[in-house]
């Protein structure tokens, strides 16, 4: 009887189990081992090499560059796109005319396929006749061309990015803002609280476990795009606006050098975890739950 | 006054309050007094608008007509933080995130208290209220009537001459409610601010204020010292709902000839309020008989169902002297028990020698005995 149950146990669990170790366990084993291997290439198959592939890594000035790049599109977008949600949630969070109309527009970006929005952002930016550059003309200013400069290429694309993670983030903001009881305001207010010391010392610390799941979903986030840079700049201008996946991406699939993009998907990976235990401790103390 | 606790309370008076959503009038016209260092409370059942009430005075809605004084300002404008009251909330409203210290001095440090200052005052707030072992802890971690002494705490600190208080106790097991409630008096006694309670259980108003608002439907019924509401209900409203069980009341038909003739003496259809433990088993004749269907036997005394004429009513009779079901008792009743209500109104017909109206009318009322009603203190 009791080893039936474990026979049903199992059998209950083995569909998830198998779709659990066919999509996340061996790919994630598979890519630490072909780190250490060759890339096969024609009748060569792969041989082991050990770290041969992570000193190639070290004198990659590539891979410095995109994880440069990356570090910068982490900073110009995380903190910009969170203080926007929040400004925008507490924006809809009270009554007014229309205000399902607003939510709803700040929450369109989400909701929109990524190669629409890359579509719609190329047009903004093309130059001549994009948007940017019709209202800067009405103003008698020259042409632009904002992703076709190594200067301003990555800040274009942050720009897009932060336009379409903060409509994203403010939700939680605003599921986090109704869960607060009104009752804790007014008695701030009775007690001499303004507007600002009200979200100061009560609204903002109260949506601390909101901000840790933000912030560590919008890391994930900035290292894993790899859709708009496909669609604006492909990279471009000489890899200014090259971000570490589409690194790995032009690697393992453009190049077809598996190994060396799974050395970099290791080390991308590595990162994003030591991410994610530095947020949980850097919050850890300012975190309160309920 | 306890030695470093300075505040005064200051009256407030309520003129002509209106509050209406769209269509729905939550306050109709209220006039309220409220003396200096009161304990006022504002009684009605869920629904009546005594929240809303208390929230215009605190100042978080707006009346939609009327005047809010407070001491001998108008207030009626202003902030909340400028009415220099405190507000004790339903669910107390602490902040979670904040030490219970933190939590009582958060007022000080908005308004820009220096530190040796805030620690002084904490210290002798948390000594008055016996939170000094509990003063790092954060809210989750306190049981209901700690974290109901802190938010007490905070709303004393400052030292406000008004403290209003939005049903505090009812979240209290029924055991800690009746401590906070002596304590909750004591606190206001000591520190002399002026408290407006909003509660909708009788037992609370009647025991913890000098003098109730009874409010309902948006007005109020009647306000008057908790002995006055008890022996004088103003209307069928006030008698109904204070007092447990609540005031018989009778349509005067139902004591055949002597009813019609006293409808007859006051020119107006009444019906004729008496309250159960007003009514006595007689020994002789008595004022008038019941019929018994049924007997609630609840240790101390018992309650008795009835029926008088066809009107049904109870009666409260000592435990250990049941009538048996079925049986017919004659009841006697003393003549300034009856009290008189306009049926059609429901106001209280006022009746200035209750007596020799009654013997003209043909009621034999007992003249008042050993045997005085007391207000039922059971709580529920």
């Amino acid at each position: 009887m009791l080893s039936r149950q474990w026979i049903h146990g199992w059998l209950l669990l083995l569909p998830a189990l198998a779709f659990i170790f066919l999509f996340t366990h061996i790919p994630a084993i598979t890519t630490i081992w072909n780190s250490f291997q060759s890339t096969p290439r024609g009748r060569r198959p792969s041989q082991f090499v050990g770290l041969d592939n992570y000193e190639r890594l070290i004198g990659d000035p590539v891979f410095w560059k995109v994880l440069v790049n990356n570090l910068w599109f982490a900073l110009g977008t995380i903190p910009v796109s969170i203080a926007l949600s929040i400004a925008m949630a507490l924006f809809v969070n009270r009554a007014f005319a229309g205000r399902s109309l607003v939510r709803m527009a700040y929450f369109t970006p989400t909701v929109l396929p990524l190669i629409a929005v890359a579509n719609i952002w190329l047009f903004f930016y093309t130059p001549g006749f994009g948007l940017i550059d019709q209202v800067l003309g009405a103003f008698g200013r020259g042409q632009s061309n904002l992703l076709g400069s190594p200067d301003t290429a990555l800040g274009a694309i942050i720009v897009v990015s932060i336009w379409k993670e903060a409509g994203f983030f403010m939700i939680f903001y605003l599921a986090a803002l109704q869960a607060i009881p009104p009752q804790l305001a007014e008695a701030a207010r009775i007690e001499g609280a303004g507007g600002w010391t009200i979200f100061r010392r009560i609204t903002f610390p109260m949506m601390m476990p909101t901000t840790l799941f933000v912030s560590v979903n919008a890391v994930i986030n900035a290292f894993r795009l790899v859709d708009h840079i496909f669609i604006l700049t492909g990279g471009g201008p000489d890899n200014a606006s090259s971000l570490l996946l589409y690194y790995i991406y032009e690697t393992s699939f453009r190049f077809w050098d598996t190994a060396y993009g799974a050395t970099l998907t290791v080390v991308m990976l590595a990162l994003l975890g030591l991410f994610a235990i530095g947020q949980f401790f850097l919050f850890d103390r300012k975190v309160h739950y309920k | 006054m306890s030695p470093g606790f300075t505040a005064r309370g200051r009256a407030i008076r309520l003129e002509s309050i209106v509050k209406r959503w769209d269509d729905t009038v939550a306050l109709d016209q209220v006039h309220i007094d409220v003396a200096p260092g009161s304990f006022t409370a504002l009684l009605g059942p869920s629904g009546c608008g005594k929240s809303t009430l208390l929230r215009i005075v605190a100042g978080l809605e707006q009346a939609s007509a009327g005047r809010v004084m407070i001491g001998e300002e108008d207030v009626t404008d202003r902030p909340a933080d400028k009415r220099d009251l405190s507000m004790v909330f339903q669910s107390y409203a602490l902040f979670p995130h904040l030490s219970v210290a933190e939590n009582i001095i958060f007022g000080l440090r908005t308004r820009g208290v220096k530190r040796s200052e805030r620690q002084a005052r904490l210290e002798r707030v948390a000594h008055l209220l016996g939170l000094e072992a509990l003063l790092e802890r954060k809210p989750s971690a306190l049981s209901g009537g700690q974290q109901q002494r802190v938010a007490l705490g905070r709303a004393v600190i400052a030292e406000r001459s008004i403290c209003l208080m939005d049903e505090p106790l009812s979240n209290l097991d029924a055991k800690l409610r009746q401590t906070m409630r002596t304590e909750l008096r004591a606190l206001q006694r000591e520190l002399g601010f002026t408290m407006l309670y909003v509660t909708h259980d009788q037992v609370e108003a009647i025991t913890m204020a000098d003098r109730v608002v009874l409010m309902n439907a948006g007005r109020v019924e009647q306000a008057a010292t908790p002995t006055e509401l008890y022996e004088r209900p103003a209307t069928t409203f006030a008698a109904r709902f204070i007092g447990t069980p609540p005031m018989n009341l009778i349509p005067a038909a139902a004591f055949g000839q002597a009813g019609l003739r006293l409808e007859r003496a006051l020119g107006v259809a009444v019906q004729v309020g008496i309250r159960p433990e007003a009514m006595h088993p007689a020994h002789g004749a008595g004022t008038f008989e019941m019929r018994v269907t049924g007997v609630e036997y609840l240790g101390a005394d018992a309650l008795v169902q009835g029926r008088i004429g066809e009107a049904p009513a109870q009666m409260r009779v000592p435990g250990h002297a049941m009538p048996e079901v079925g049986s017919t008792v004659a009841v006697s009743v003393a003549a300034d028990e009856f009290h008189v209500f306009d049926a059609g109104t429901g106001a209280r017909l006022a009746t200035p020698d209750p007596a020799s109206l009654l013997a003209r009318t043909g009621f034999s009322v007992a003249t008042r005995g050993a045997e005085a009603p007391v207000i039922n203190q059971r709580t529920p």
